[in-house]
């Protein structure tokens, strides 16, 4: 209970665009990549093949009828999609042998806590014991030592190696324990998503947009199991293996909060980008929530064991400026509530209030509350509390 | 209150065997099939855990010639497990099949058996001055019901289980994947499987918690007793408590699958997160159960060829029922994505990095018994010092895993793939091998050849750390566990992975070309080939041991 004033006032923190704009976590240069122009802003550039057939892509699961919702929204999407491609390095694995750059507040205070505190201390615990076992094999071999000692007590140095690292310890727990503190801290959510696991791929739902679709992943152009009217994977989509027929959408600088469940089995739904994971599990709903201040395209994977296309039921997120968010929503036949936040002002004519009511199982204040607050802390400081 | 080492009062007449009655083997039927002999049975448990650890490193190189490079190239092939088809579904629920067996094999009919079962049977009546186990038939039916329950894991490869042949589920088994999401008899068997094999398990606990409660030799307090039987002791009271809940969790599972119930059916008023729960009550202090009695062999190795006592006796004895204590209260870390409350998150966080504490406190303690010694490298000692450096490496990435802040990354990527074949793979089969290469002598009653064990050793050592430390990278760069595809990224470290893996399969080759050989053609071995370090009881009977020892109880000073 302590923690909720807190949280309160934190979350009313979050919104300020000057937020987003400007990201100051000093710890982790990835943050530098937030004022990079990046190829969000020039979606004419890509090829022609990028351009989704959103039909041919559902057809690929005939037992999976979408939604009737949906159906108003599948047929003008082909051409109006904000479509962007991804950035090789960024917001997708790339052989490298560290975290990848991360682009959320959370994820940017994570990594700095692993980067700068644990890895180090793992590297120097680690040859901390290589060197005493080196030391001892060469000292204490018979050749240099033939006569043992029969030393078995040391009161001092036994005292000594358990006190050293419980301090260690909670040195590591107090950034541990303030990166969860603000992991659990979500500002009022801007735009809602409701993200569905299924055997095998991912259903998005904007419950105050109306907007719902289902998201596979492309198969590759030579691939013997992709039916002939199946649109097939180009570089512009993403990776193989990672790249989605129908990107979830979502406005850079607002904070978005996934409700995360299945009907089936249990799914994970994870973008290492984001530094979220989240199981999805049948019956229940689950919440994760990001930041994102970087446009560009984000790529995860299922992330628990769902079955056997487990490996092939890819997530890929867009992120783009809110105002193309809001030309995308129209572009699937949605609509933007009343009370947009004023990044997108050109949408402020819409319908008064949210048209659709959230899913009654989302708890709290926040998903319900789509009006910006006027409060105004840095929010992207607060990893450096 | 040092160790058995000083205060020795040896019983010579042991030593040159008393042949007559004591030595007088049944005929081999009686002798290997209805034994009530704890070293026969000993035997039996790690001629098991020998062959089913072969089929288990066979099933991971499969896995690591898959993921050698992207694309499906070997599992649209007939294997002896699953079989081929051309069907997509088909080819990749045969690879979690692979992945399912590989762990439970490992872990239940590898580890588990070697370690309790084998050294285990073997050693703690040895050292414990103990003419047998309390309860001989109980330790009979604990081995053979072993052998169905492997007999019905296999065979649940050949049965329908869902998008093909074969339990796809990982050894985990989470609902509802395993129920609903698991259609075919295979989820069955490889319950039942479970249920046999970890009755075995509490037989067997029970037998150690007796036996060395009851039957110490005169003067052999529990303080006196060496480590290895203290670790003994630990995990037989970890599987007593935690088995019983696996048991219960599964047979929930059983019954969610066949008798209409929901007890992890959310349409039926279930909870999917609940059998986790339970799962995990058992699945941490099983991790536990694989790698204390492992501290205890390394112990009893180190203090050997260092030629001192152990360092901080007590202090180790207590850091193991310690990590057994804390062992049970943890289990939560392994659910840190499942959608925790932030309270949850944060208890499991500082209780599951409290363990580091008497881990450490080992870690010294194995060097601060070789700091000071008279050290001789033999094939036991370069595994255990192997192991040292090794297990570190998974404990350290183990305090990072800890952090659920930071786990929300880890988990379900190859990074806790790295962590648990660290302290499993390299932790507790290294283990295994310094005890094996230590008391091979002891038991068969011949010295292995020095030169192949170093050799064993050394491409082992190399191996295994190719294959997993660039896991590592592949996690840190998002790859998630469990596909048997990827994207080109990943190429490169899986590469390099599977190169490992080739290495290994040698080591391992030659490891039993030692064996056999030195079986047919070893030289004999004395009673203590390892001189003044060696100082439990076990040393002082011949090698082999007499069918029956200790006719007359030693006495300990």
């Amino acid at each position: 209970m302590k923690r909720i004033g807190w949280a309160i006032a934190l979350a009313a923190a979050w919104l300020t665009p000057a937020a987003a704009q400007a990201p100051t976590t000093p710890a982790n240069s990835a943050a530098q990549t937030t004022t990079v122009p990046n190829n969000g802003t020039r979606p004419a550039a890509l090829p022609a093949g990028s351009v989704a057939t959103p039909p041919a892509g559902f057809a690929q699961n005939p037992n999976n009828p979408s939604p009737p919702t949906a159906t108003p929204a599948q047929e003008p999407v082909a051409s109006a999609l904000p479509t962007v491609a991804p950035t090789p390095g960024i917001g997708e694995p790339d052989g490298r042998m560290m975290l990848q750059d991360q682009v959320t507040p959370i994820g940017r205070e994570a990594a700095a806590f692993h980067d700068d505190w644990l890895l180090p201390l793992c590297a120097i615990i680690c040859a901390l014991v290589l060197g005493l076992l080196l030391y001892a094999m060469i000292f204490f071999r018979r050749g240099a030592n033939p006569v043992p000692s029969r030393n078995s007590h040391n009161t001092t140095i036994e005292v000594i190696w358990t006190l050293v690292p419980v301090l260690i310890l909670v040195a590591i727990a107090i950034p541990s324990i303030r990166l969860l503190r603000h992991t659990y801290s979500p500002p009022p959510a801007d735009l809602t998503v409701k993200v569905t696991g299924h055997q095998w791929y991912w259903s998005y739902e904007y419950p105050a947009n109306g907007v719902s679709f289902d998201s596979y992943m492309l198969k590759e152009k030579n691939d013997p199991t992709r039916q002939a009217n199946q649109r097939y994977r180009t570089n512009a989509d993403g990776p193989p293996l990672l790249a989605v027929d129908q990107r979830v959408v979502i406005p850079q600088g607002k904070v978005v909060k996934f409700i995360v469940t299945a009907d089936d089995v249990i799914h994970s739904f994870a973008v290492p980008a984001f530094w979220i994971k989240q199981d999805a599990n049948p019956g229940q709903l689950h919440e994760a929530w990001v930041k994102v201040d970087r446009p560009g395209v984000y790529f995860g994977q299922c992330s628990e064991l769902c079955g056997a296309r487990h490996g092939f039921m890819p997530i890929s997120v867009e992120v783009v400026p809110p105002a193309e968010f809001a030309a995308w929503v129209a572009s699937k036949g949605g609509h933007m509530p009343g009370a947009t936040p004023a990044a997108a002002p050109s949408t402020t004519a819409g319908p008064a209030g949210p048209m659709t009511t959230p899913a009654p199982a989302i708890a709290g204040t926040a998903a319900a509350n789509p009006t910006p607050a006027p409060t105004n802390p840095n929010v992207a400081n607060r990893a450096n509390q | 209150m040092s160790t058995t080492a000083d205060s020795l009062h040896l019983q010579p007449h042991e030593a040159h065997g008393a042949e007559h009655h004591e030595d007088h083997k049944p005929s081999f039927f009686v002798r290997w099939f209805m034994s009530t002999n704890h070293k026969d049975i000993g035997t039996l448990y790690l001629i098991f855990a020998i062959f089913a650890g072969t089929l288990g490193g066979a099933i991971s190189g499969i896995m690591r010639w898959e993921l050698m490079e992207p694309g499906i190239q070997v599992l649209n092939h007939a294997w002896p497990i699953g079989a081929g088809t051309a069907n997509f579904d088909e080819w990749t629920h045969h690879w979690n099949v692979l992945i399912t067996a590989h762990a439970l094999i490992m872990i239940f009919f590898t580890i588990m058996p070697a370690m309790m079962g084998g050294f285990g049977n073997w050693f703690v009546p040895l050292m414990i001055g103990a003419p047998d186990m309390a309860f001989p038939r109980m330790n009979n039916i604990s081995f053979w019901l072993l052998v169905p329950a492997f007999m019905l894991l296999l065979g649940s490869t050949m049965v329908p289980g869902g998008s093909g042949l074969g339990a796809g589920t990982g050894w985990t088994l989470y609902a509802p994947l395993s129920t609903s999401g698991s259609v075919g008899p295979a989820v069955d068997m490889v319950i039942f499987s479970m249920h046999l094999a970890g009755a075995s398990s509490i037989l067997g606990a029970i037998n150690f918690i007796t036996t060395i409660f009851n039957m110490r030799a005169p003067g052999m307090t529990l303080h006196k007793m060496p480590l290895f039987v203290w670790s003994v002791l630990v995990t037989a009271f970890l599987l007593l408590l935690s088995l019983p809940v696996l048991a219960g969790a599964i047979t929930m599972l059983l019954t969610d699958r066949n008798f209409g119930t929901a007890f992890f059916d959310a349409s039926g008023g279930g909870n999917v997160v609940l059998y986790q729960h339970l799962f995990w009550f058992f699945g941490h202090p099983e991790v536990y159960i694989m790698i204390l009695p492992g501290f205890g062999m390394v112990s009893q190795v180190v203090s050997t060829f260092s030629r001192k006592p152990v360092f901080g006796y007590l202090g180790m004895a207590y850091a193991m029922v310690a990590i057994g204590v804390i062992g049970f209260v943890v289990w939560a870390h392994h659910m840190f994505t499942t959608g925790m409350s932030v309270d949850e998150k944060m208890y499991f966080t500082a209780a599951t990095m409290i363990i580091a504490v008497p881990t450490g406190v080992k870690i010294f303690s194995w060097i601060a018994t070789m700091w000071g010694g008279s050290l001789t490298f033999e094939t036991p000692m370069l595994f255990a010092i192997g192991f040292i450096f090794l297990f570190t490496v998974g404990g350290v990435t183990g305090v990072v895993l800890a952090n659920g802040g930071v786990d929300t990354y880890m988990q379900d990527t190859y990074y806790v793939v790295a962590h648990f074949h660290y302290v499993l793979s390299l932790g507790a089969i290294f283990s295994i091998f310094a005890g094996f290469y230590y008391w091979f002598p002891k038991m068969s009653g011949k010295m292995y050849n020095e030169f192949l064990g170093k050799v064993h050793f050394f491409l082992m050592f190399i191996g295994v750390n190719v294959i997993f430390f660039p896991m590592h990278f592949l996690g840190l760069d998002g790859m998630p566990r469990r596909i048997p595809d990827y994207t080109p990224a990943f190429a490169h470290w899986n590469y390099v992975s599977t190169v490992g893996y080739m290495i290994t399969v040698v080591g391992v080759a030659v490891f039993f070309v030692n064996l056999f050989w030195s079986l047919a053609a070893g030289r004999k071995a004395p009673a203590n080939p390892w001189g003044e370090g060696a100082t439990t009881l076990e040393w002082t009977l011949s090698s082999p041991p007499p069918f029956h020892q200790y006719s007359t109880l030693p006495r300990i000073d």
